[in-house]
């Protein structure tokens, strides 16, 4: 396949581009525009916010941003083995299924660890277990 | 895995980056105007990510200043007043406060008045309960139940709209009895009109069709696993929250608290019935929903027994043109849907009253609303919300 | 010439016919959800059963004023409602409606309309960002912990069909569907995927492209009840109608790649190679409407699931599952 072979997305989204482009300007022409401060004012209920929405973002999103990033890389390798099969028989699926165990291994210690615990009664149980081993060790 | 053992530790440990990492919280203020605040209550959260730290409920943007008004309305018209406190039980509302003139008064409605009240209660309480049964399925994602509930709920508010003439306001206790029936015809001074004609059917007609509706909601609602996963062991209020804060009606039954004040209290003639008094041990969302659709079940039995040993005789006992109470202090409460609600009645003699104290059943039940909230999702704020099945009209009379 | 002329034929069809598509199911939505709750629906519009009800609704929202509101990042909010409508649109280029009606079949088709659909996460994201609203803020980080999560198991489900087939092509998957899977006497017998070892794969492909979709029961992105709307709060005019647009044209994208992936695409068993040619396009966009309708069902009788609850379903069954169904289909692909 050549680089021109993907013409057709670049064609699609151009399309695409022109159609929302279009109907914004449709939207620009007939739609009325008097925007007031109370119209522009960030919803929060009706009141006035008292405080700008944190930039930081909590970590458990962070948690399953890495743990994805790392599934993701393993996804990338069954692709390349999934199109392939019938080449590698039976040495292939051992390999992967090595390459896949390593990962299961990292889900299942996750797992445990509570990472994929956004309930709090068990990440409480999980901080009693520490905080256990942490008497014991002091 | 209840969250009742929680205790308390929440830092205990710095070790374990996977527990907990500190992030700035964010102060988000749900309501005034929000859909799932049920009107105008405003919460302020300390919200971390999807997790509510802290919670203040902040009350009264519907405080319309009853207990100030009634002061200077003579007692026909506070009647019309307090419909308007719990817009979804209007009638209830009225019951309470008429039994306590009537006390004070000695002025006692006769036996065919009071078994209407009854009937009209019970419709009122199921009506409310159908709308909790409508709104809390909405307010966990699912809006079919809604549409199904509130189509029964015509049936019931199209009965009381035959009896009263009106469908949320009714208006219809007189100190001493019921007011003349709507659409019953012309009346004269001296005599009131019955019941409409064919409501005794049109009732057993709805108590048929209102079961059909409890099995609906039993195969669309109760039995829906992510129903289930919502509001099992979402939000739990023990007895002793119960006792600490005052709360009434189903969710002290929820609770294990079989209080009601049907069967405590003689203020109508609900001891003539045979009704159970649903309860659940659990406490959580999941046990609120099912002591109220349990309730309509129960209702449904209450209206069936009144309607078919309906007493014959007067609506209306003889009262003086000008109703003078004398003085005296009553306190008289009743089963509204939310809970218990109580009038408490000073006179001084005369015309209009000294001085009237509420109480309803949804503030006392609001109240515990940050106690819920030891580490629940933002999610579950919506069910613990809509579970409490409160009015904010009741919260801030 | 001729090809540039032929290409953009072909591209302006796909995209009329799968937009298109979206309208329907828009309609289908109000109309079939309407039903299921003892309601009529749209009645007016179009004259006759209200059929114009979301050309109606797309009219209604240029009409109104369209506002930026203070404090948002201007130019990451007026791009957001592009890169989520780009990442439906993409996915249409490789999506065969029948073996020659196909915009470009590309050699990893499946893996490009995969790539392309997660764009949706980021423009997602920006939104929710960009507001200047903290509703938008935590409707957005929830979708992208939702997106991100849910995008394992649709491309693990994916990866087990394509062992089975043996190729990455839209095309060529939906062929090796063609192939005979047994054969009674003379009569080659030829099933889909579903049929014939991927129900599993199927049901996860299903679940996580719900999710994907961030439809009920996996709506907590725009959680009406509890974020107001979500990322989509600060949104009015025609950028919110861009949103409503992309939400119902990724519908039908995602039914589209379930409907190549294991349904099998343009073919119906018993149907001869000319019949497919001609009947292709009916039968893929039937089978689109009927995946699109469980879609439909599921958002007017489920309740939405609580965000951790969801985190747990996507890692701790859909992903394991997931794998357990790749061991399978290569245990079964090498013993036969």
């Amino acid at each position: 396949m050549t680089l021109a072979d993907y013409l057709p997305i670049g064609l699609m989204m151009l399309i695409g581009i022109g159609f929302a482009t279009g109907a914004m300007w449709v939207s620009w022409k007939i739609a009325p525009n008097v925007p007031s401060p109370e119209k522009l004012a960030p919803y929060e209920c009706g009141i006035v916010p008292l405080q700008e929405p944190a930039l930081r973002f909590p970590v458990k999103f962070y948690l399953v941003a890495m743990l994805f990033v790392i599934f993701d890389v393993e996804l990338i390798f069954l692709f390349a083995w999934a199109v392939r099969f019938e080449a590698f028989g039976w040495t292939g699926i051992a390999a992967i299924g090595i390459f896949v165990a390593l990962l299961v291994e990292t889900l299942f210690y996750v797992w445990k660890r509570g990472a994929l615990d956004w309930n709090v009664a068990h990440r409480d149980r999980y901080r009693r277990v520490v905080a256990e081993y942490e008497d014991e060790a002091a | 895995m209840s969250t009742l053992d929680q205790s308390g530790t929440v830092h205990i440990s710095d070790a374990s980056i996977s527990v907990e990492l500190e992030t700035p919280g964010m102060t988000l203020n749900i309501g005034p105007q929000h859909p799932s605040t049920h009107g105008v209550l405003r919460l302020v959260a300390q919200v971390d990510g999807e997790r509510v730290s802290s919670l203040e409920p902040m009350i009264g943007y519907m405080h319309r200043g009853y207990e100030k008004l009634v002061e200077v309305r003579n007692y026909a018209q506070i009647i019309t007043l307090i419909n308007r406190i719990d817009w979804t039980a209007g009638y209830a509302n009225e019951v309470p406060f008429v039994v306590a003139v009537e006390r004070l008064t000695e002025i006692e409605a006769p036996d065919r008045a009071q078994y209407i009240r009854v009937i009209l209660t019970e419709m009122t309480r199921i009506s409310a309960h159908l709308l909790f049964l409508s709104s809390f399925p909405l307010e966990l994602g699912a809006s079919t139940p809604l549409m199904y509930a509130v189509r029964d709920r015509e049936y019931v508010l199209e009965l009381l709209e035959s009896v009263t003439g009106g469908r949320f306001h009714p208006n219809f206790n007189r100190v001493g009895g019921v007011k003349p029936v709507a659409g019953g015809g012309s009346t004269t001074k001296k005599q009131s009109q019955d019941l409409p004609a064919g409501f005794i059917a049109a009732t057993n007609a709805m108590v048929k069709r209102l079961r059909g509706t409890c099995v609906t909601f039993d195969g669309l609602v109760t039995g829906n696993e992510v129903f289930l996963a919502r509001t099992k062991g979402v939000g739990i209020i023990t007895p002793d929250h119960v006792h600490q804060y005052g709360i009434s009606g189903p969710n002290a039954r929820a609770s294990g608290v079989g209080f009601d004040v049907r069967k405590h209290e003689a203020y109508l003639p609900y001891d003539k019935f045979d009704f159970a008094i649903p309860t659940e041990t659990d406490g959580d969302c999941f046990s609120r929903y099912a002591v109220r659709l349990a309730e309509i079940r129960e209702s449904l039995k209450i209206i069936e027994q009144a309607v078919n040993d309906l007493p014959g005789g007067p609506l209306r006992s003889k009262v003086p043109r000008i109703l003078k109470v004398p003085a005296g202090e009553i306190y008289v409460r009743g089963e509204n849907p939310k809970g218990e609600m109580g009038y408490y009645i000073v006179s001084e003699g005369g015309r209009i009253p000294y001085r009237v104290k509420i109480r309803t059943a949804s503030y006392s039940n609001l109240a515990v609303l940050p106690e819920l909230m030891n580490g629940a999702l933002l999610p579950d704020l919506v069910a613990i919300l809509g579970s409490l099945d409160f009015v904010l009209g009741d919260v801030d009379r | 010439m001729s090809f540039a002329v032929l290409l953009t034929v072909k591209v302006l069809a796909v995209l009329g016919l799968m937009l298109g598509g979206a309208l329907v199911v828009i309609y289908a939505e109000l109309k079939v959800g309407a039903h299921m709750q003892n309601r009529i629906g749209p009645y007016f519009a179009g004259g006759r059963f209200g059929w114009a009800q979301p050309f109606a609704d797309a009219l209604k929202f240029m009409q109104k004023e369209d506002l930026v509101p203070d404090g948002a990042d201007d130019r990451v909010y007026k791009l957001a409602p592009y890169v989520v409508l780009m990442g439906t649109i993409g996915v249409f280029v490789v999506l065969p409606l029948s073996p020659r009606f196909v915009a470009r079949d590309l050699d990893l088709g499946a893996f490009y309309a995969l790539a392309i659909s997660s764009l949706t996460t980021l423009g997602v994201l920006m939104a929710g960002w960009s507001s200047n609203n903290k509703y938008s803020l935590i409707g957005g980080l929830r979708a992208a912990a939702q997106l991100i999560a849910y995008e394992l198991p649709l491309v693990l489900a994916v990866v087990a069909v394509a062992i089975q087939a043996g190729t990455l092509s839209i095309s060529g998957i939906i062929e090796a569907q063609a192939a005979p899977a047994f054969s009674i006497g003379e009569l080659n017998v030829a099933l889909p995927y579903i049929l014939t070892g991927q129900i599993i794969g199927f049901a996860i492909f299903v679940v996580a492209s719900l999710a994907e979709l961030s439809r009920i029961p996996f709506d907590m992105p725009i959680a009406e009840s509890e974020l107001t709307m979500g990322f989509v709060t600060e949104y009015s005019s025609i950028r919110f109608a861009m949103f409503f647009l992309a939400e119902y044209a990724g519908m039908v994208s995602m039914s589209a790649l379930a409907t190549a992936f294991y349904l099998g695409g343009y073919q119906l068993p018993g149907l001869s190679a000319t019949a497919v040619e001609v009947l292709g396009p009916v039968i893929f966009i039937s089978k689109v409407f009927l995946l699109s309708f469980l879609f439909i069902w599921l958002r007017w009788t489920l309740p939405r699931f609580r965000e951790d609850q969801l985190q747990s379903l996507a890692w701790r069954w859909l992903i394991p599952a997931a794998l357990l169904n790749i061991a399978i289909t290569a245990t079964f692909k090498v013993v036969f």
